[in-house]
């Protein structure tokens, strides 16, 4: 049996396809057996940010209509053996989708593999609702932006109210916030959201926060996954959500203004 | 230099907190709206209530008000319904 994991938003540009590449390949460089699903059919773009696009030969609404088996879409990643990403399909649209055929590929996958990341598209169309749909564990993303934390909040009553285990009376699926594009400094001069915010606005279980960093738009314009970036502060940022969502005791990081030097001290007196 | 980067920081200040103060405004707008959605019966209810209840007492549409409530655990149906003042009964049919 394996966990499913939708990682969701509502809104767009948030960071769902970087999260869902990071922690995809986080997991599997742990040992664990993950797929990673782009469920953005017509816009597909996980497997530009995994480094595959040219891989791609198969895709998911190839699967769910017969026209290729499972294994003949699944991508098996260069760098990392335990993972593998099946791709959307670019020239379809979204009611290609059906929940017939996303249940059945889980159920497929759930047979040898531990993680099933499910990488939603923006919006609470039927990509999204599917996406969410089988979720044991969600992630939701939220910038700490009023629209995005709107529709955050948005999700949060969907996935308690649309999915699977809401609607069969289970446990309902666990919810983590995941803080992306968090500046700091920004908040300390009271021009951002604080972690403490966003929490508080969605009563949501903090898994991590991820700083605004260069970092990220390096490892997508390369097709790296950012958590493959070790020495950035992303990287390790994503690192500590794969652990913390392992239960691995990480303390929070990247909430704090880093220490400045002489230098910047001067320019920043208060 | 010093008045002026202090005037452009203060002016900025708060921006962050009218942030948080609006958001959880529309958030427990938005989920009380969510969660007190009344079911579809309702107007069709109230509508069929005050026929039957004008049969035997001359009540006004407004004086009649049907309410759904809904907690955790439990939904309440609440009629309410406002009896006239000067002859609250009407002759029996």
């Amino acid at each position: 049996m394996s966990r499913i994991i939708v990682v969701t938003s509502g809104k767009g540009g948030v960071g769902k396809t970087t999260t869902s590449a990071a922690i995809a390949m986080g997991l599997a460089k742990k040992g664990y057996k993950t797929a990673v699903i782009d469920f953005d059919v017509g816009l597909r773009n996980l497997d530009l940010i995994m480094g595959c696009e040219r891989r791609v030969i198969y895709d998911l609404v190839n699967v769910i209509n017969n026209e290729a088996v499972l294994n003949q879409a699944l991508i098996k990643d260069k760098r990392c053996d335990q993972l593998y990403i099946l791709p959307a399909s670019q020239t379809r649209d979204k009611d290609a989708l059906t929940q017939e055929g996303i249940e059945r590929i889980l159920q497929d996958l759930s047979k040898d593999f531990d993680y099933i990341v499910c990488d939603s598209p923006a919006g609470i169309e039927k990509g999204a609702h599917l996406a969410m749909y089988f979720a044991d564990d969600a992630f939701v993303v939220t910038n700490p932006e009023v629209s995005s934390v709107r529709d955050s909040d948005r999700m949060l009553g969907l996935l308690s109210s649309k999915s699977k285990r809401a609607e069969n009376n289970q446990e309902p699926i666990k919810e983590y916030l995941l803080l992306t594009r968090y500046s700091p400094e920004r908040v300390k001069l009271g021009e951002m959201l604080s972690v403490e915010d966003v929490q508080e606005i969605l009563s949501l279980n903090l898994l991590g926060v991820i700083p605004e960093s260069k970092s990220v738009l390096n490892a997508s314009n390369a097709g790296v996954p950012v958590i493959l970036d070790e020495k950035s502060d992303a990287g390790q940022a994503y690192a500590d959500i794969v652990d913390r969502y392992l239960g691995i005791d990480k303390p929070h990081r990247f909430i704090e203004e880093e220490k400045k030097g002489l230098f910047s001290k001067l320019f920043r007196s208060k | 230099m010093l008045s002026l980067l202090d005037y452009f920081r203060s002016s900025q200040r708060g921006s962050a907190s009218i942030a948080k103060e609006r958001l959880q405004i529309l958030v427990a707008h938005e989920r009380s709206a969510k969660h007190k959605s009344r079911p579809s019966y309702l107007p069709q209810l109230q509508q069929e209530l005050l026929q039957v209840i004008q049969k035997y007492i001359k009540v006004d549409l407004d004086a009649i008000s049907v309410n759904f409530e809904q907690d955790e655990d439990q939904e309440t149906l609440e009629v309410n319904i406002v009896l006239p003042d000067e002859h609250a009964k009407t002759p029996s049919t």
